[in-house]
């Protein structure tokens, strides 16, 4: 479906994190992941107090819960800073310098001083209850063919631990992500066309990239949407993997709250009212009694029962698709999800085993008009009132329009709820780094040095290489071109190095899982092509077992497969014995035994030495034995 | 003043004002617009620090600003006054806290940034409403200074206000104390506050308590359950491990800060903690040699001298220093010793001078754990025989504090020996337990 984005009042903001492939940012401990655990440590974050004496009230109950968090650790990738038990060290000097080099990039100003700030984060995935973040630079911009966009700001902070578990009562993180340098990249809300969103997040990409110092794989970039449209609400959108999906999301993005805005008008013009949605909760168990739900059935079996709530006006439009495959029953089910597994809504049924007769039951028993919808959960009393009183209220926000929400991507482009959106955050200076001035000199040297754009990069592949110039794009947009440089400053040919990288891998992915091949095993791999240990035909069955067993190296790869060549040396024995065994016909014959001696070396070394060594070596014994 | 502080002053900017700053620099302009901050104390001021709209902070430099527009004066403090006694709850105990300096608690100014200290009793029970479930609060804040900046008046104070307190009837007191020095005022307290017969309860925190990680509330509730126990000594109460699980109370003589900035920083030397309090509230005694609450009425025995030196032996060191203080007047001098307590031999010569001319020269060592013993090594018999009084199992720290206090009644070298042999508040134990080693 293509929309009018302009009439539709499209408003698209990015936001893009991504990592720093440096050492921590406040202590020098290796930015890795790990997942051997050498010790655990229990914590609690309370809510801090404001000027005024007041205490975010939701984030205090929370900590009346008594919820803890344990942070597993490794003695080699956390430290005491990141357990917060020493300050901070001053910032790592080259993620800073990346930071710069990326401001530059993006067309952006660096602010004369950078202060770091403490924003306040208390789900307990900063063990200090803060997260450190800093301006780096401001006033950027890309420019689209849609027109410019603005980068107000690019900032410098630090990454979370990672979620390992997550309970009511205890949250078990990982240490190890904490602190690994992230940039904060985000635009102004002034991208009007999916496609464009797409453009201003490739230059974005494209500019970290070019610095060469970013972290590549999986969870290393993340990218959330902020998308609206007029009459609808801002949506921020998180955790968008692919670029490709950035259009697709946003369209889908649109198509729900087109929809939800159709669905609010309707229901207004059936004068739907939100004080109509009460939480009065029908218990209807004795209806499903003999039920063919088996659900249902074992609810009931363990003790729970079946809740009924009634949403006036609601039928027809709780089954009406809002994106494909999702309705506007699938966004209730969603908020329910933090109690029940599902819910199931009059415009579905009779359906999954429950029966007509039910539903009428139902409906009689709630006194339903024609216009008027039920809910149903089947689950233990609180926790089925629990879930019916997020369905009212997302039904209650269905009469409002779009609800400003936080929601996940969706692999296949559609989105799900994920949270309120974030509250304006409050943050403080961090009093234990003193600001860092930007001098001159330090602006000058990055500016003289920056790094060349990737696509700067592929005009000069084809022109210094030879190499063509697909072959070329898609070794920078793969981020494969910093090791083919150093496989070419290895010695190997551009053009081999460029076919290898992009054909041969690109040719195993169906097959094997090839994020396992590492660069170290792609050039232990030349390496061995390089001192003549193994054919380029041999690549294929190399790599394709390294995916499958990346803790082997090269070498044992190929002699496992016996994929080896002899070494000249050993060649040149076996030529020997050949020669030797038919030294009457070489002396008879001279050139002319070639063809002879040929087939029968290649006989012994077919695939253990290359031909046209073979060749040569018996040209130059008939040479040596004719003279 | 500054370059930012005479900018400020000439364009008429205060801080807190709302302002629109255009920075030139090259060939770009660049539009700010923010809160301005207090500039920040130790830059070289080169800079305006302002607040932006997204709540980060930036500096810009004075130089490139080629012009500053106030949008709108600062509105001046919205000043809460928060009450500074609350009513008592009948059938609680009453404990007092006494504020030294740092703080207990803090607010966050997240309009500026700023952060103040919360001392009131109001403010207390916001921000940590659980010491209010164990006792009726009454905080009263008696000095404000860094604990590096403690002197031996400030522990007067402390010991005066402490006794003023449990003498009029409160049933325990918390006081809430710096780390770095924190050791040596619960010693001093410990010597001074004589026939005490309620719980004295030093803390403080390792990380502010302006961040959601700090430890201060954990251990204000700790404390502040500890001064309502059937105990009547001088304790630390801090931190038992990294995590938020228990806190330990140390001896007031026996405790040392071992690490510079960990929660679990105070340790127990020589000695096993009293008790470990769970962040629950429960008290888990972990011996049953201390002292029980009594209705003793504590007085405060607060004689001094404070010529008194505590230096650490190390090779190369010089008699010269022994000497200086000798012949600048100092009557006890604390030797933190090598091993079992010694120095080198060298400067056994200047000792025996000090001695000679009725310097009290005590023995510690730097091992800290550990007893001395100066009749192992032909050394230690030297500096025996110089005169040297060996400090048993006491910490170079704690043995300090004591021989100010025992000269401050006894110059006679041997009732100045007796007395620094003799055990007061659990500073010496007879004898060394093998589980009381790092730990």
């Amino acid at each position: 479906m293509e929309f009018d984005y302009k009439a539709l009042g499209l408003k698209v903001g990015l936001e893009i994190h991504r990592q720093l492939d440096t050492k921590k940012l406040f202590s020098p401990v290796p930015s890795e992941l790990h997942d051997e655990v050498d010790f655990t440590v229990e914590r609690r974050l309370r809510p801090t107090m404001s000027e005024l004496g007041e205490i975010d009230q939701a984030a205090l109950e929370e900590f009346k819960k008594g919820r803890a968090f344990v942070y597993e650790g490794n003695y080699k990738y956390s430290d005491l800073v990141y357990l917060d038990e020493e300050p901070p060290h001053l910032p790592d000097e080259e993620a800073l310098r990346v930071a710069l080099q990326i401001t530059y990039l993006l067309n952006a100003v660096p602010v004369d001083e950078v202060h770091f700030m403490r924003k306040i984060v208390i789900d307990g995935s900063n063990v200090s209850g803060f997260q450190r973040t800093a301006i780096v630079g401001v006033n950027g911009k890309v420019d689209t063919p849609w027109g410019s966009v603005g980068i107000p700001t690019i900032c410098l902070e630090e990454d979370a631990c990672r979620i390992i578990e997550q309970g009511d009562k205890r949250v078990v993180y990982r240490l190890d992500r904490l602190g690994i340098p992230l940039i904060e990249i985000s635009t102004t809300p002034d991208i009007h066309h999916p496609e464009q969103a797409k453009v201003v997040a490739k230059f974005i990409g494209d500019a970290l990239r070019a610095t060469r110092k970013v972290k590549r794989g999986l969870g290393t970039i993340r990218q959330d949407l902020n998308v609206s449209i007029k009459g609808g609400a801002r949506v921020e959108i998180k955790g968008v993997q692919e670029l490709d999906m950035i259009p697709v999301i946003i369209e889908r993005e649109v198509e729900r709250q087109l929809n939800l805005i159709k669905i609010k008008e309707e229901l207004e013009k059936r004068g739907a009212k939100e004080e109509e949605l009460k939480e009065e909760f029908y218990d209807v168990s004795d209806i499903f009694a003999n039920t063919g739900s088996k659900i249902i059935a074992s609810t009931l079996k363990r003790g729970g029962k079946v809740l009924a709530v009634k949403l006036p006006k609601f039928r027809g439009l709780i089954g009406s698709e809002i994106q494909p495959g999702r309705r506007l029953g699938t966004e209730m089910a969603d908020r329910a999800k933090k109690y029940v597994k599902g819910i199931f809504h009059i415009d579905e049924l009779p359906n999954y085993g429950i029966s007509q007769e039910e539903v009428d039951k139902v409906i009689e028993r709630l006194n339903l008009g024609e216009l008027d919808a039920f809910v149903l959960v089947a689950a233990e009393e609180e926790v089925a009132k629990n879930a019916l009183r997020e369905v009212l209220q997302r039904a209650r926000e269905a009469i409002r329009g779009v609800p400003e929400e936080t929601r996940r991507a969706l692999p296949d482009g559609n989105t799900q709820y994920m949270r309120p959106l974030p509250g304006k955050a409050r943050m403080y200076p961090e009093t234990d780094i003193p600001p860092i001035f930007v001098s001159e000199d330090l602006k000058k040297e990055i500016l003289e040095n920056l790094p060349e754009y990737p696509q700067a990069r592929v005009e000069r592949y084809i022109k210094e290489y030879g190499i063509d110039k697909s072959l070329a794009q898609t070794l920078v947009d793969d981020e494969r071109d910093e090791l083919f440089e150093e496989l070419i400053a290895m010695g190997v040919k551009p053009s081999l190095a460029a076919s290898v990288l992009v054909v041969v891998l690109k040719g195993l992915k169906k097959e094997v899982p090839i994020e396992n091949i590492t660069d170290e095993h792609i050039k232990d791999a030349f390496r061995l092509l390089l001192d003549n240990r193994i054919a380029k035909e041999a690549f294929e069955e190399i790599f394709k077992e390294l995916a499958l067993h990346p803790e082997k190296t090269a070498l044992q790869v190929a002699e496992e497969k016996g994929l080896t060549l002899l070494s000249e040396e050993e060649v040149e024995r076996i030529i020997n014995e050949i020669v030797q065994e038919n030294i009457e016909v070489v002396k008879a014959k001279g050139m002319g035994a070639m063809g002879m001696l040929m087939g029968r070396a290649m006989a012994k070394l077919r695939g253990k030495a290359d031909g046209k060594l073979v060749n040569q070596l018996i040209r130059k014994k008939i040479q040596e034995l004719s003279s | 003043m500054r370059k930012v502080e005479l900018f400020m002053k000439e364009k008429g900017i205060e801080i807190g004002d709302y302002v629109e700053v255009v920075e030139k620099e090259n060939n770009t302009t660049v539009v700010h617009r923010g809160i301005v901050m207090p500039p920040y104390e130790l830059s070289k001021g080169e800079t305006l620090t302002i607040k932006l709209d997204n709540g980060y902070n930036i500096g810009i430099l004075i130089d490139q600003i080629a012009e500053v527009k106030i949008l709108e004066k600062a509105k001046p403090r919205e000043e809460v006054s928060f009450k500074e006694v609350l009513p008592k709850k009948p059938g609680l105990p009453n404990v007092t806290i006494i504020g030294t300096g740092g703080t207990i608690a803090s607010k966050i100014d997240y309009k500026t940034g700023a952060v103040h200290a919360a001392f009131t009793a109001e403010e207390l029970a916001k921000a940590v409403p659980e010491i209010f479930e164990i006792a009726n609060i009454t905080p009263k804040l008696l000095f404000n200074i860094m604990s590096e900046d403690m002197k031996p008046e400030y522990w007067k104070k402390m010991a005066h206000e402490v006794a003023k307190a449990l003498n009029s009837g409160e049933d325990g007191v918390v006081i809430g104390h710096g780390t770095d020095t924190m050791g040596y005022s619960a010693a001093a307290l410990s010597f001074m506050l004589r026939d005490l017969g309620k719980p004295v309860i030093f803390v403080g925190s390792q990380r502010s308590s302006d961040r959601p990680s700090s430890d201060a509330a954990m251990n204000l509730i700790c404390s502040t359950r500890m001064a309502v126990e059937d105990f009547g000594e001088v304790a630390v109460v801090m931190h038992g491990e990294s995590g938020d699980t228990y806190c330990l109370a140390h001896r007031g003589t026996k405790v040392r800060k071992m690490h510079t900035s960990r929660r679990d920083a105070f340790r127990s030397i020589n000695d096993v903690p009293i008790a470990k309090i769970w962040s629950d509230g429960r008290v888990e005694y972990l011996r049953d040699d201390y002292r029980k609450r009594s209705e003793s009425e504590v007085w405060v025995d607060d004689k001094l001298e404070e010529k008194v030196a505590l230096i650490k032996v190390y090779p190369g060191m010089s008699g010269e220093l022994i000497d200086f203080l000798v012949d600048r007047g100092y009557k006890g001098i604390v030797i933190e010793g090598t091993g079992l307590g010694h120095t080198s031999n060298d400067i056994i010569p200047t000792i025996e001078r000090a001695v000679e001319e009725g310097v009290a020269v005590c023995m510690t060592s730097q091992c800290l754990y550990g007893r001395v013993n100066l009749n192992v090594y032909s050394t230690g018999r030297r500096l025996l025989r110089a005169g040297v009084i060996p400090c048993e199992d006491m910490l170079p720290e704690t043995a300090y504090v004591k021989l100010m206090w025992v000269l401050g009644h006894v110059q006679n070298p041997d009732e100045v020996r007796k007395m620094m042999l003799t055990n007061y508040a659990g500073e010496i134990t007879p004898y060394t337990r093998f589980d009381a080693y790092l730990r």
